[in-house]
């Protein structure tokens, strides 16, 4: 079943009261790659600015995220790589004096254009954080299929469909099939942090954001949560932020290199961390500081 | 960072007090706070002790069962005291009113909470404390002169008169509309809990951590579907504990009740006619309570009231530790 369908049919209401996710011309660039035969662009940055108050975060960045790659993030702690990634599915517009400009194309749509529902691209664009963060006076089932119920599925058999096939792709289902109705927080860290790649699956998301998945979590189940990424991005675009530098190696296919708010490198990953063109990014893989 | 380090302890522990000192000072402050620890449960005991030693009396004549089931409150002619209509309306009163007050207040908390730009929900917050600020004998005055009148004109006197033209059966129930009753003091009551409900709200919400917020907000859950999904039920243990908080608060309450309930001793009270509570009664008779037998009963009364207080605070204690939910470990 598509969920697509399931998506459109339900809720009209929603979308008569924020216009549903305009289609806008595509971006010249966007199409060119497409015509080239380069791999897909899911998502890209294009001269990025965020602000808290006069701070800024993040300085005029431009990045693409590839479909089916992963895109690792690095960089010394406070050098604004989570303030990118939190832009990407419009987080900032909770935080009351962050001020984002540029733009965040998705599919070659700005994210940030007037009339685009946040809530919509959030949908479309997932994301697991730091810490697990299952709900934690919901079942397991329900912390699955949180995301579904939201926009007003109730079909029984679809949801466990779905709960099935999202707790299988984040490997956990093996290890709670037989305890979906206990709570989400009675299972171990490392399991929180599946269901929480789980509960953002379900929805099937087209690009799933991972901010430090695994910076909790024991070795064990951060080399898990590892293999979990290789066989999701077969089906979804990823990016990850990671200060993990062995991390980003092992998982990512592209790395950019973030330094105090600046973009200071990208490119695939190989290339950067055998041979980086910027003299502050081989400092930093290098142990220099950081 | 670790040059300095070094470098500071080296200058304490150059120079270090006499050992004396350090000792003394220890002791002292060791001796303070425990003696002011220990008042409190001293405090305590003692108020439980003058309650039931006073009120021993009542209980050994008229049985503890027999007291707190006794309809008859009798000061005047034969001498018989029973808690029952106090404990009756004490109960009604106050859980009403937390019926009344509990939804609008978690509401104004969420406002305040989630919805309000800050300079707005100060504005609110500020207001909801004023009328908790507000002495209740204020309160009281204001249900006197404006609020008993008006509910007697435009509320009561219309179902008096539409009952006793089609359904009279109703009357006794309904009670004389003479505007001061339970009906009026339970409104009251409830407006008096509202801020002390909404506060304790507000702070349960605020303890939820942001990350649930986000996690809600990452599947795409619109703003009233956040607080549905992540913050209520994240902070029910402490909305539930505030709750039963208030309803203590509510018992409690004296003054604006005793001035508004219309101070009425016995069997049967009525929606809208006049009642008592066990603050009520104790404030209004302690001063004319001419037998030793009348003001044992009083002191009685405080007793049960006492233990109703400590007993409400235990549950919410109860349900706080219950329903906590502790960092990923469970619920």
């Amino acid at each position: 079943m598509n969920i697509n369908v399931l998506f459109k049919k339900k809720k009209p209401k929603e979308d008569k009261m924020s216009p549903d996710f305009q289609p806008q011309e595509p971006d010249l660039l966007y199409r060119e790659i497409h015509m080239n035969g380069s791999p897909p662009i899911r998502m890209e940055a294009k001269n990025l600015t965020v602000k808290y108050g006069t701070v800024t975060g993040v300085k005029n960045v431009s990045l693409p995220v590839y479909n089916e790659k992963v895109t690792a993030l690095i960089g010394p702690s406070g050098c604004g790589k989570t303030t990118f990634l939190r832009a990407l599915n419009r987080m900032h517009d909770l935080t009351p004096n962050a001020k984002v400009t540029g733009e965040v194309l998705l599919d070659g749509n700005n994210i940030y254009a007037p009339r685009v529902n946040p809530v919509t691209i959030r949908r479309k664009v997932g994301m697991v954080f730091q810490k697990p963060t299952p709900f934690p006076t919901m079942s397991i089932y329900d912390n699955v299929v949180a995301g579904l119920k939201l926009v007003g599925i109730r079909n029984k058999a679809f949801l466990n469909e779905v709960c099935e096939k999202a707790l299988r792709q984040a490997a956990l289902w093996d290890e709670v099939k037989d305890r979906l109705g206990s709570p989400g927080g009675s299972i171990s860290g490392g399991q929180q942090q599946r269901l929480s790649i789980a509960r953002a699956l379900a929805i099937e998301p087209e690009v799933i954001l991972m901010d430090e998945p695994t910076s909790s979590l024991d070795p064990l189940s951060s080399s898990k949560i590892e293999d979990l990424i290789n066989d999701l991005k077969k089906k979804y675009a990823i990016v990850i932020v990671t200060h993990n530098m062995q991390q980003a190696a092992r998982v990512s296919d592209n790395t950019g290199f973030f330094y105090v708010g600046d973009l200071v490198e990208f490119g695939p990953t190989d290339k950067l961390f055998t041979n980086p063109s910027h003299k502050r990014t081989e400092e930093y893989l290098t142990g220099k500081f950081g | 960072m670790t040059t300095n380090q070094t470098a500071s302890h080296s200058l304490v522990l150059s120079r270090p007090l006499p050992a004396i000192y350090r000792w003394l000072g220890d002791k002292i402050f060791l001796t303070v706070a425990v003696t002011l620890g220990l008042s409190i449960i001293f405090l305590a005991g003692a108020m439980a002790w003058v309650l039931i030693n006073d009120g021993s009396l009542a209980f050994r004549e008229f049985g503890v069962i027999g007291f707190l089931t006794g309809t008859t409150w009798d000061p005047g002619v034969n001498f018989t005291f029973g808690a029952l209509p106090f404990i009756f309306g004490t109960v009604v009163t106050s859980v009403v009113a937390l019926a009344l007050a509990f939804f609008p207040a978690v509401a104004v908390a969420i406002v305040i909470a989630e919805y309000a730009y800050g300079w707005l929900a100060k504005i609110i917050e500020t207001l909801v404390h004023l009328i908790a600020a507000i002495p209740s004998v204020v309160v009281g005055i204001w249900g006197i002169f404006v609020f008993a009148p008006w509910m007697r004109e435009k509320v009561y006197m219309p179902i008096f008169m539409w009952a006793a033209e089609s359904q009279p059966s109703l009357l006794p129930i309904l009670g004389n509309p003479i505007g001061y009753g339970m009906t009026t003091a339970t409104i009251i009551l409830a407006l008096m809990i509202v801020p002390f409900t909404t506060a304790l709200t507000r702070n349960a919400i605020r303890q939820v951590p942001k990350e649930q917020r986000e996690a809600a907000r990452a599947l795409g859950a619109t703003r009233w579907e956040v607080i549905r999904m992540a913050v209520l039920p994240y902070a029910r243990g402490g909305i539930l504990a505030g709750a039963i908080l208030s309803l203590g608060r509510a018992v409690g309450e004296t003054m604006a009740v005793a001035m508004l309930i219309g101070n009425k001793n016995t069997f049967p009270f009525s929606i809208m006619g006049p009642a008592a509570t066990m603050p009520s009664v104790i404030i209004n008779e302690f001063r004319e309570a001419v037998g030793n037998l009348h003001l044992s009963s009083l002191m009685a009364i405080g007793l049960v009231l006492f233990v109703i207080a400590i007993v409400v605070n235990l549950i919410a204690a109860y349900i706080t530790r219950k329903l906590a939910i502790t960092g990923g470990q469970g619920i």
